[in-house]
C-alpha cells in the first residue's frame, strides 16, 4: 500500500487583503458556490424526462407511449438494482468484477427454487400470498447470493488486488465456473417463471395498457434507490463508503478499515444483485443460465454512462439505457442493441468520464 | 541453433529444452497430420488447431505484449470468416472471390480497431475491457439480423474453388496411402498460412515495434515518459492483432466451408481464447501454440473422458452432474482461475522456469 508523499502546507497566499479585506470572503463564497454546484448537478437528472418527452412525437400515440416509457422505467431501475453494487465495488476498491453477472443469474434461480414449494401463494389470486411468495423469493435470493458473493470476494477477488489485468481474467474464470453451476445444479434449459396470479396483466388507463407487474418494479425500484440514497447521504457507513470512493489511502489513514467496508459493500452490491436478479427473471418471465452474460454487456455501459463509481450517475444511466431499449425496440427494432452503444458513445463525447464523475479519477 | 532458423524464430528461440521438444512435436504433428492421423475427425481437429494458433497467438500480442484486454477479438474473427463467406457466395467459388473477401474484412476489421482503439484506448484497460465486450456483443445481433447479408442464425454455407473441394482428386491413386483430394490441399493451403502468420507475429513481438509495447505493457507512464506516444502503439497493437484474427478467420472459414454466428462469433470463442492464452503463457506466443494443441484436443476428446468419468459416478448424486460431459467447461474454468493464481506465466513461462533452475539449457 503506497501513501501519498506528505504535501507541503500549502502556502497561504501572499493575501491582498490589506487592499481590499473583503476578498477572501468572496473568494470563501466562490468556493462555497463551486462546492454547491458540485454537490448536485441537474442536467444528466433532467435528461430522463427529455428523452420522454422529445421521443413522444416520433411514437405518435399517447398509449403506446405511456405502455413503453412504463416498461421503460421497469427494466431501467431493475438494471440500477444490478449495477448499483458493481459501481460501487468499483468505485470504492477499483476492483471490476466481470462476475457479477453470475450473482444475477444465482437470484433468479433461487427464486425459481423458492416459486416451486410455494404453488399454492403464487397461484392463489390473491394479492397478499402473491406478494408474500415474492417477498420471501426477494429475501431467500439475497440472502443466498449475499453469502455467495462473500465467498467470491474471499476466493477469487482477494488474492488480486491492484492488478488489473488479473482481476479482469480471474472473475471472468469466476463467472464460467458460476455459469456452469448452475447448468449442473438446475439444467442449462429455459425454466419458466411466472408471475403470481395477482400480478398478471395490466390495468387499463385510458387507452394505455400498464402491466401490474412493472409498476411493481418501479416502486421497488425507487424504495431500493430512495434506501441506498439514504444511507449513503444520511449514515456514518455511507459517509465512510462515499470517502473511500474519494479517497481510499486518506480513510485508511484516518484509521477505518477500508477493507472491512468494502467486503461489507461487496456483499450488500452481490445480495442487490440477487435482488435485481429476481426482478429480472420476473420481468422476462423465465430465466436461462447465460442471463449473467446477456446483463453484463447492460450494466457496464450503465455504469460508464453514470461515471464509475457514482451511485446517481448509475440511476441516470440505467434509467436512459431501459427507455433507449424500450423506444428504439418499437421505432427501429434492428438497432436495439445498437442504440445503448451509442448513447454510451454520445454521453462519453459530452462527458468523458461519464454523467456523474467521481474525483480521482 | 543454426542461423537460418534463428532468423525464422526471430532470435526468440523456445529458450527451454521442454518447450523446443513440444513445439516439435506440434510441428511435426500437424505438418504431417493426413499422414500420421487419416481420418475426417482427426484433419478436422488438425486443422482447428492451425487456426486457433493464429488466433490466439494474435490476442497474445494484445493481452500478453500490449497488456491490452479486449473481448472484441471474435468479432475481428468473424469479419475474417464473413467477409469470406460473403463473397464466395455473392461472387462464386473462385479465387478472387476469396482474395476480395479477404481484403475487404481485413479493411473493415482494421478500420474498426481503429476507431475502437482511438476512442476508448486512451482511458485505462478495464475501460477497454468493458466497451470491447459492449461493441462485440451488439455486432454479435447485427450479424444475425442482418439474414440477408450473413445468413441469420443459420449461417452460410458456400463453394470454394474448384481445387479445394473435397470432391477434386489430384492424382488418381492414393499417395503414401492418403489420396490427394480438395480437402488435403485445403488441409496444406492453411497450415502454411497459419505458419507464415505466426512467424510473422513473432518477428513483430521481436521487433523494435514488439519491445515498445512491452514496455507499455510494463509500465505505460514510463514508456509515454521516455518519448512514446503509447496511444499511438497501444491503437497500432490493437489495429494489428485484429487483422491476424481476420485472417484467422477467413482461414476457418475456407477450412469449413460455412460460417455462422456460433462458429467464428460466439462469445464462447472468445472465452476460449482467454483460456488458450492464460493456460499456455501470456507473453510468449509458443503459449498459443502449446495451449491451442491441449485446447482443442481436450474440446474433442476431454467430453468422451468424462462421459467415462460420468457414467462411472452417475449414481452418486452431485458428482456425477458435476462430471458429465456436458460440464467440461467448469472443469477449464477452475483451471483457468488456478493458472492465473499459480502459473501467471502460463505452461510455457513454466517449463521455462524449471529449465533455468535446472542449469542453462
Amino acid at each position: 500500500m503506497s501513501f501519498p508523499s506528505p504535501q507541503p502546507q500549502p502556502q497561504p497566499q501572499p493575501s491582498p487583503s490589506s487592499a481590499s479585506p473583503r476578498a477572501p470572503a468572496s473568494a470563501a463564497g466562490r468556493v462555497d458556490a463551486a462546492i454547491k454546484a458540485a454537490r448536485f448537478d441537474p442536467i444528466p437528472l433532467l435528461l430522463v424526462p427529455a428523452l420522454i418527452v422529445v421521443v413522444a412525437p416520433l411514437i405518435g400515440s399517447v398509449p403506446t407511449w405511456v405502455t413503453l416509457t412504463v416498461a421503460g422505467l421497469a427494466i431501467g431501475v431493475t438494471i440500477f438494482v444490478i449495477a448499483s453494487g458493481l459501481t460501487l465495488v468499483f468505485g470504492l476498491m477499483d476492483v471490476l468484477n466481470f462476475g457479477h453477472g453470475v450473482f444475477i443469474a444465482f437470484g433468479a434461480y433461487m427464486a425459481l427454487s423458492v416459486f416451486g414449494p410455494l404453488a399454492a401463494w403464487t397461484q392463489a389470486d390473491a394479492i397478499g400470498p402473491n406478494l408474500a411468495a415474492i417477498g420471501l423469493a426477494m429475501a431467500v435470493a439475497m440472502i443466498a447470493v449475499a453469502l455467495i458473493g462473500w465467498a467470491f470476494e474471499r476466493v477469487i477477488v482477494r488474492p488480486v488486488y491492484g492488478q488489473h489485468l488479473k482481476q479482469i481474467l480471474i472473475t471472468m474464470g469466476g463467472m464460467i465456473i458460476g455459469e456452469e453451476l448452475i447448468k449442473a445444479i438446475w439444467g442449462p434449459q429455459l425454466a419458466a417463471l411466472p408471475l403470481p396470479q395477482a400480478l398478471r396483466g395490466a390495468w387499463i388507463i385510458g387507452d394505455a395498457a400498464i402491466e401490474r407487474y412493472r409498476v411493481l418494479a418501479i416502486v421497488l425500484g425507487l424504495v431500493v434507490f430512495g434506501a441506498l440514497s439514504w444511507l449513503l447521504t444520511r449514515t456514518k457507513v455511507g459517509l465512510l463508503i462515499r470517502a473511500g470512493v474519494q479517497d481510499r489511502e486518506m480513510v485508511e489513514c484516518l484509521g477505518y478499515r477500508i477493507r472491512r467496508l468494502f467486503v461489507g459493500v461487496f456483499v450488500a452490491g452481490s445480495a442487490l444483485a440477487g435482488l435485481g436478479g429476481v426482478m429480472w427473471a420476473l420481468y422476462q418471465q423465465g430465466v436461462v443460465p447465460q442471463i449473467g452474460a446477456q446483463v453484463n454487456v447492460l450494466l457496464f455501459i450503465v455504469i460508464i454512462i453514470g461515471g464509475l463509481g457514482s451511485t446517481l450517475g448509475c440511476f441516470v444511466g440505467a434509467l436512459l439505457v431501459g427507455l433507449m431499449m424500450n423506444y428504439t425496440g418499437f421505432l427501429l427494432p434492428k438497432l436495439a442493441l445498437f442504440s445503448n452503444i451509442l448513447l454510451m458513445v454520445a454521453v462519453l463525447l459530452w462527458r468523458p468520464q461519464g454523467l456523474y464523475p467521481v474525483a480521482r479519477r | 541453433m543454426r542461423g537460418p532458423l534463428r532468423a525464422c524464430l526471430s532470435d526468440d528461440g523456445p529458450r527451454s529444452r521442454a518447450v523446443a521438444v513440444l513445439l516439435l512435436f506440434v510441428l511435426v504433428g500437424l505438418a504431417l497430420a493426413p499422414f500420421l492421423f487419416p481420418g475426417a475427425r482427426s484433419l478436422s481437429v488438425a486443422a482447428k488447431i492451425l487456426v486457433f494458433i493464429v488466433l490466439v497467438a494474435s490476442y497474445d500480442l494484445l493481452l500478453g505484449y500490449t497488456g491490452i484486454v479486449s473481448f472484441a477479438h471474435t468479432m475481428f474473427f468473424g469479419i475474417g470468416a464473413y467477409g469470406v463467406a460473403i463473397a464466395c457466395t455473392r461472387i462464386g467459388p473462385t479465387w478472387g472471390a476469396l482474395g476480395i473477401g479477404l481484403a475487404g474484412a481485413l479493411a473493415v476489421s482494421g478500420m474498426l480497431a481503429l476507431v475502437i482503439g482511438l476512442f476508448s484506448l486512451r482511458v485505462r484497460a478495464i475501460f477497454f475491457a468493458m466497451i470491447t465486450l459492449a461493441v462485440a456483443s451488439a455486432f454479435q445481433t447485427l450479424a444475425s439480423q442482418l439474414s440477408d447479408l450473413t445468413g441469420g442464425e443459420d449461417g452460410l454455407n458456400f463453394k470454394v474453388p474448384e481445387v479445394l473441394r473435397p470432391s477434386f482428386e489430384l492424382f488418381e491413386d492414393p499417395v503414401l496411402g492418403v489420396s490427394i483430394d480438395g480437402r488435403f490441399i485445403t488441409y496444406y493451403l492453411v497450415f502454411a498460412a497459419a505458419l507464415v502468420l505466426f512467424l510473422a507475429l513473432l518477428r513483430l513481438v521481436n521487433s523494435p515495434f514488439g519491445r515498445v509495447l512491452q514496455a507499455i505493457r510494463e509500465n505505460a507512464f514510463r514508456a509515454e515518459a521516455i518519448g512514446y506516444r503509447t496511444i499511438h502503439y497501444r491503437t497500432a497493437s490493437n489495429v494489428l492483432a485484429a487483422l491476424f484474427a481476420t485472417a484467422a478467420g477467413a482461414l476457418l472459414a475456407i477450412w469449413l466451408r460455412y460460417n455462422g454466428p456460433d462458429t467464428s462469433l460466439s462469445f464462447e470463442i472468445m472465452l476460449d481464447i482467454l483460456l488458450i492464452v492464460v493456460v499456455g503463457g501470456m507473453g510468449t506466443m509458443y503459449g498459443a501454440v502449446i495451449g491451442s494443441v491441449l485446447f482443442v484436443l481436450a474440446q474433442n476428446y476431454l467430453q468422451d473422458l468424462l462421459a467415462l468419468g460420468g457414467a462411472a459416478f452417475e449414481s452418486v448424486p452431485v458428482l456425477g452432474a458435476l462430471l458429465s460431459p456436458d460440464r467440461w467447461l467448469l472443469w477449464l474454468g477452475v483451471l483457468f482461475v488456478l493458472s492465473v493464481y499459480y502459473f501467471p506465466s502460463g505452461i510455457v513461462g513454466r517449463l521455462r522456469a524449471s529449465g533455468r533452475r535446472a542449469g542453462p539449457p
